[in-house]
């Protein structure tokens, strides 16, 4: 668990993060979001010590991390940033074994190592391996980066704008990519973002920050439904709430026994999918299936707009 | 890059065998005698004074780049950062001093034959070197030097392992463009008794005798062109991987 205490930053009289407190569990991957200057990225480079706090402090598993020599800790957390700044004079194998290195891992475990993330990340090692950063396209740069990260198995990973750089298609795939893999290795994860979208797709938990603080930490759909502040609600896009919303239910939890006509949709899509399918073909229930293509019932488009609607 | 190739042997090989052999050539010279002079510079043997110039060249260059990369590495950590444009003040003065008033300045404390030649050579290449380190180590991308310090690396781990192995393209230019004019510039060395190539041009100078000044002018000139070329050529190999995408 990751405590951060009451925690501010000040540069020359001005403060960039005012007083944030906040907890995450372990296994969580919370999404810090905000415009720019916000304070976002302070924060999580408070986390590993690469800003130090002026004020408050963040505890690891209960051990102040100000107890720690930062180059210590650094190595205990991972840490992937925009662009994913990979070391272009060393191969794919000698990025990811930056950290294994620094830890002074043998030769034979960081070699292991390197193949197991390399096909984690669904890349040929015997391809990859002993490529440079420069002969990798974007989205392998970046998964590189990832992988760079995670070498070490760190209980923590950091993430600043990790898919900014990415083009549109490619980021959709890394994003769920990242949601599976998170999910496979049980890694806390602190993702910073500017962007809604990729806030509500992949966090368990959301800190919309503005002006230096903290404005609310909630779960998805607590932000899609109550947000805290106007600009939060600014942020969500008030046009959108109850597709949001939607897009934060799967299919599978509204199946109904029934028949309906058409093209089935996958059971881990969301009620938006559904919502979607159903006005674009002009039917008043799709069929669903699982991922084997067993049919499982049917989603009506009168539970999606009921759905669309926040109880409270 | 086949022809690049030819002509590199061609000229490494035309050189050794001009070196070890010179009679065979005196026919080339002799049209640029006067009167029976004679056409090969015997005084001392041209191989000799090669590698003499050669090692002289190399000492400065060494010496100058040890000192140059040291300082500038010193004035891009942070403790030396407030020395930087004193640093770069001192590089640029022994740049602007001409070789040959080192040279005149050094003598009397130094006495004449090798070590006058040595600083001045040595003065006269710290700038490039140093100006190059720099651009180097401060030009590292800076998404780069995050990750890096993300990552756990302490300052002298990042400098070994990524400023200078980024930096090393740049470093080795401003070594090639040091090592160039000391070639050339060695050969003034031999006006106060070092002993260079410079001996065969001035003592053709002083007896009107072309074919001496032809002869150490050609051996410089092919030294520099292949120096210049070996250096590129690491540069090319150590830079290979460095476009990023």
């Amino acid at each position: 668990m990751i405590e951060i205490e009451h925690l501010s930053k000040t540069y020359d009289g001005r403060t960039v993060v005012d007083d944030v407190s906040m907890r995450i569990a372990d296994g969580e991957l919370v999404v810090v979001v905000g415009t720019s200057g916000s304070g976002k990225t302070t924060l999580l480079r408070m986390i590993n010590r690469l800003v130090e706090p002026s004020a408050g402090k963040v505890s690891i598993d209960g051990v102040d991390c100000r107890a720690i020599a930062p180059h210590l800790l650094r190595r205990q957390i991972g840490y992937a940033i925009q662009g994913h700044g990979l070391f272009p004079h060393r191969t794919v194998s000698q990025n990811i074994a930056t950290v294994p290195g620094l830890l002074g891992w043998d030769k034979a475990k960081i070699s292991a190592r390197v193949d197991e993330l390399l096909s984690l990340f669904q890349l040929d090692p015997a391809e990859f391996r002993d490529r440079y950063p420069g002969q990798l396209s974007g989205g392998q740069q970046q998964r590189i980066g990832v992988a760079r990260a995670l070498a070490a198995a760190p209980k923590l990973l950091l993430m600043d704008e990790p898919f900014g750089a990415l083009d549109p298609i490619i980021r959709a795939r890394a994003q769920l990519d990242l949601r599976d893999i998170q999910r496979r290795l049980g890694t806390t994860i602190v993702l910073v973002t500017h962007d809604m979208n990729e806030a509500i797709l992949l966090g368990d938990r959301i800190a919309v920050m503005d002006q230096a603080r903290l404005l609310q930490y909630d779960t998805p759909r607590k932000i899609v439904v109550s947000p805290a502040t106007a600009f939060v609600g600014e942020l969500l896009g008030s046009g959108e709430r109850p597709f949001r919303l939607l897009a934060l239910q799967p299919v599978r939890d509204f199946v109904e026994p029934g028949m309906a006509e058409g093209q089935p949709i996958d059971a881990n899509s969301s009620l938006r999918d559904a919502l979607e399918e159903a006005l674009w073909s002009g039917r008043k229930a799709v069929p669903v299936r699982d991922a084997s293509g067993a049919l499982l019932g049917r989603v009506t488009l009168e539970t999606a707009i009921r759905q669309a609607a926040p109880q409270r | 890059m086949k022809l690049g190739l030819v002509f590199r042997i061609g000229t490494i090989m035309l050189l050794a065998v001009f070196l070890l052999q010179p009679d065979w050539f005196a026919f080339v010279f002799a049209p640029m005698t006067k009167n029976g002079q004679p056409a090969i510079y015997v005084q001392n043997s041209l191989l000799s004074l090669t590698i003499s110039h050669l090692l002289i060249v190399f000492a400065a260059t060494l010496a100058a780049s040890a000192v140059a990369i040291g300082l500038a590495i010193a004035v891009t950590r942070p403790i030396g950062r407030e020395f930087l444009p004193l640093s770069r003040t001192i590089a640029n003065a022994g740049q602007t001093f001409p070789p040959v008033a080192v040279l005149a300045l050094a003598v009397p404390v130094l006495g004449f034959g090798t070590e006058p030649t040595l600083l001045a050579l040595f003065l006269y290449g710290l700038l490039p070197i140093f100006e190059n380190a720099l651009t180097g180590l401060t030009t590292v991308p800076p998404q780069v030097e995050e990750a890096a310090r993300g990552m756990g690396m302490t300052d002298r781990e990042r400098l070994w392992q990524v400023e200078l192995p980024l930096a090393l393209p740049l470093i080795l230019a401003g070594v090639r463009i040091s090592a160039v004019i000391a070639i050339a510039t060695a050969a003034i060395g031999s006006t106060v008794a070092a002993s260079t190539l410079g001996e065969a041009i001035i003592a053709g100078l002083i007896n009107s005798n072309l074919a001496f000044v032809a002869q150490g002018a050609l051996v410089i000139s092919a030294l520099a062109i292949l120096i210049h070329d070996g250096i590129g050529a690491l540069e090319r190999r150590v830079g290979r991987h460095l476009i990023q995408g």
